[in-house]
């Protein structure tokens, strides 16, 4: 099974083959290294920039203005918050030219915690990211929702935020992406770069397939009656856990990967809800003003009396960082004992 | 124009010659060459310099008074910067698409949209918010242009952000393998802000230059604080020599002195696919904006009496041939307000238009 890493990377050479992608760019992100995440070795359109994160989104637009395709990286989210007005102005374009000068654009950037990354290579963007209208949100969990979703992200003509969980991009998942030889030796041995004499190395890239995943539609990984939660990233698999763990209990755990956080499926989150009565939303960003606080006012909203316990968000503590030590990160992030805890506590709850 | 003027012009041009210091080649040599009083230029170039300058003039006076009226909300422009941006948009490259030049503008830049064709009633509708406005549709303030049918990208209020932007642009324009260029005009304080320093690094990187031609509009202010409380080096053209980029000092006042400036730069930068840089001293002649009463200062050397007078005195244009020229603009801009009143403005319920391409359902109650 590819990685998330290899994913984007395969999602990557798709589009610039397929999708007319005619720039992929950042810092370190062309040869020689091949972003530091690997998730652009090998790719004929990659380049370096110089390190300047405005520069970087400010160049994307230019690019998007005459509509070319790009697909821009910060190569952290930490690092991208001095481009926030840029990021404000790529949002608000279309609207302020008055639909007539659109941003088709791409920029990704990893996110979150759990790579034990200290106070600046931990930040998650999320929350940030759904304060700014006019861009698309996602965020896979996943290998092939890395794919799916970058492949949908190259083909929107928004610009769009691909947040990539930094402790995600060496996990592998569960299906194959389409084209994607079953035998993940095979694969290393096509796309990856060889870590000793690289010299003229160049990918022979597998006979990929299109595949998308809409923006905007969730997944749910596992079915349940007792309690729903809404997840993505990083979490979801922290969730699964949760939900395969407690089954044996009796205990019910229906589970959504939100997979876009703007705009999102509300009908998922809705019919399930109305189903289970319980709700718990889980992401790693802080937890004041959180994306999470969003979801559950709209719960309170819309089916206050349909709920059996009150909506739970469960988020990092609201601290200006993540400290390095691991017992300083785990008890700033959720955790898998988090999820738990809380998952039981909302069962339990009586009305 | 007063003594102190005219001699201020003659400085700022005598050093202008004096601080064209170039890295590379010299320049090649213009068609229109210097020498004369008007360098030779045709008469019918020189009318219609003159022509536009006073139509831009007109204009912004017009936007001014629709302000004071009480019939816009805010009014920001260039008066003042008419030779400057007359002598851009007629040297443009116009049209849409990689092969047609790219112009990334601040909020100065009326005279440029004039000199490209814009009629002054799509600046009135700018100003006065009607939905008729074909930049925003009424979304945003006086001289926030967006005309992509001459790939005007969109003018914004944070300023300086459109300096990287054009490198995005000059960046596609180079792939395409076009000689069209890519075009930016900012004022003298925003080269503070990091996205100046951006530009120069992005577009000067060797062998990975840009053909981006890079102005700065020096009036002297950032709003109320005097250039000398704002910068240390000498010229800010000194910032693009350290980048080995192209660069000269002009008065951008002097229409004559501007037109062949630019055009020299930019048939440069056409030839190599290499940045230049022009820094060009105008007036701001009515302040920064109605925030601080967009007032005429008296004092400051006005580019388009001075051109004027100077074809008055050379014959090539009679007094009342010029008062003929004002009327007519003044005749058109008030004709344009009257239209404008008479517009609508937008819905209320278009707000949610044009979040997303293709206006897809961007309202969370919706989802």
């Amino acid at each position: 099974m590819a990685s998330v890493a290899q994913a984007i990377r395969m999602a990557l050479h798709y589009g610039e083959k397929n999708l007319g992608v005619k720039d992929i760019f950042g810092q370190d992100v062309g040869a020689p290294l091949g972003g530091v995440f690997t998730a652009t070795q090998g790719l004929k359109t990659a380049w370096n920039t110089p390190l300047d994160e405005r520069g970087i989104i400010s160049v994307a637009m230019g690019i998007a203005m005459t509509g070319d395709r790009c697909v821009a990286e910060i190569q952290f989210a930490d690092y991208i918050f001095n481009t926030m007005d840029l990021l404000k102005i790529a949002g608000n374009t279309l609207w302020c030219t008055n639909g007539q000068t659109s941003l088709p654009m791409v920029v990704m950037t990893p996110v979150g915690a759990g790579i034990f990354g200290s106070v600046y290579h931990s930040h998650s963007f999320d929350a940030w990211a759904s304060r700014l209208p006019g861009w698309k949100i996602v965020m896979p969990s996943n290998p092939l929702d890395a794919y799916g979703l970058m492949l949908a992200a190259i083909k929107d003509p928004n610009p769009v935020l691909y947040l990539k969980s930094k402790a995600l991009m060496r996990h592998k998942g569960e299906e194959l992406i389409p084209g994607e030889p079953s035998d993940e030796k095979i694969l290393k041995s096509m796309i990856d770069k060889p870590v000793q004499n690289s010299v003229g190395w160049r990918p022979r890239w597998p006979d990929l397939e299109e595949y998308t995943v809409p923006i905007g539609v969730g997944k749910i990984t596992r079915k349940g009656e007792h309690i729903t939660v809404v997840t993505y990233s990083r979490m979801v698999s922290l969730c699964v856990e949760a939900a395969d763990k407690l089954a044996p209990e009796g205990i019910s755990v229906e589970v959504i990967d939100l997979r876009s956080i703007y705009p999102y499926d509300w009908s998922m989150i809705k019919n399930s809800v109305e189903k289970t009565g319980r709700v718990l939303f889980v992401n790693e960003d802080t937890e004041v003003t959180n994306f999470g606080e969003h979801l559950s006012y709209r719960i309170t909203q819309e089916l206050f009396y349909q709920l059996q316990a009150r909506p739970r968000v469960l988020a990092s503590k609201n601290l200006p960082g993540i400290g390095l030590s691991p017992n300083l990160e785990r008890n700033s992030v959720p955790q898998y004992n988090d999820i738990e805890m809380v998952i039981r506590e909302i069962v339990a709850e009586v009305p | 124009m007063s003594k102190k003027s005219t001699k201020s012009t003659s400085k700022a041009k005598a050093m202008a010659k004096s601080k064209v210091r170039t890295s590379v080649k010299s320049p090649a040599k213009s068609a229109i060459k210097m020498g004369s009083a008007f360098a030779g230029f045709p008469r019918e170039l020189l009318l219609r310099l003159h022509s536009l300058m006073v139509k831009s003039r007109v204009l912004e006076e017009r936007l001014i008074k629709i302000y004071k009226a009480g019939e816009g909300y805010f009014w920001i422009g260039g008066p003042g910067e008419e030779a400057f941006g007359v002598a851009l948009g007629l040297l443009v490259n116009k049209g849409q698409g990689l092969e047609h030049d790219w112009l990334h503008l601040h909020y100065r830049c009326t005279p440029t949209m004039v000199a490209l064709g814009m009629p002054m009633i799509d600046a009135v509708r700018l100003m006065m918010n009607r939905a008729t406005d074909p930049s925003t549709g009424g979304r945003n303030f006086a001289g926030h242009y967006c005309f992509p049918k001459w790939n005007v990208a969109p003018v914004t209020s944070p300023i300086e952000v459109q300096y990287p932007l054009a490198c995005g642009t000059a960046h596609a324009q180079k792939r395409a393998g076009h000689k069209s260029i890519s075009i930016v005009t900012g004022g003298d304080a925003g080269t503070a802000e990091a996205d100046f320093a951006t530009c120069l690094i992005w577009s000067s990187r060797k062998g990975q230059e840009l053909p981006v031609l890079i102005t700065v509009q020096n009036n002297g202010f950032g709003i109320s604080t005097p250039y000398e409380g704002q910068h240390g080096e000498t010229e800010i053209a000194d910032r693009a020599r350290a980048f080995n980029i192209r660069a000269r000092v002009i008065d951008g006042n002097d229409p004559i002195e501007t037109y062949l400036a630019l055009k020299e730069e930019m048939d440069y930068i056409r030839k190599t696919g290499k940045p230049s840089f022009i820094e060009a001293k105008v007036s701001r002649l009515y302040g920064h904006s109605s925030a601080d009463g967009a007032n005429r200062k008296t004092e400051l050397v006005d580019p388009v009496l001075t051109f004027e007078k100077k074809l008055i005195d050379a014959g090539l244009l009679t007094k009342v041939e010029a008062e003929k020229i004002w009327d007519l603009y003044e005749k058109e801009g008030v004709d344009a307000q009257l239209l404008a009143r008479s517009e609508p403005a937008p819905a209320p319920e278009s707000v949610w238009d044009h979040v997303f391409v293709n206006n897809e359902n961007a309202d969370w109650r919706k989802f």
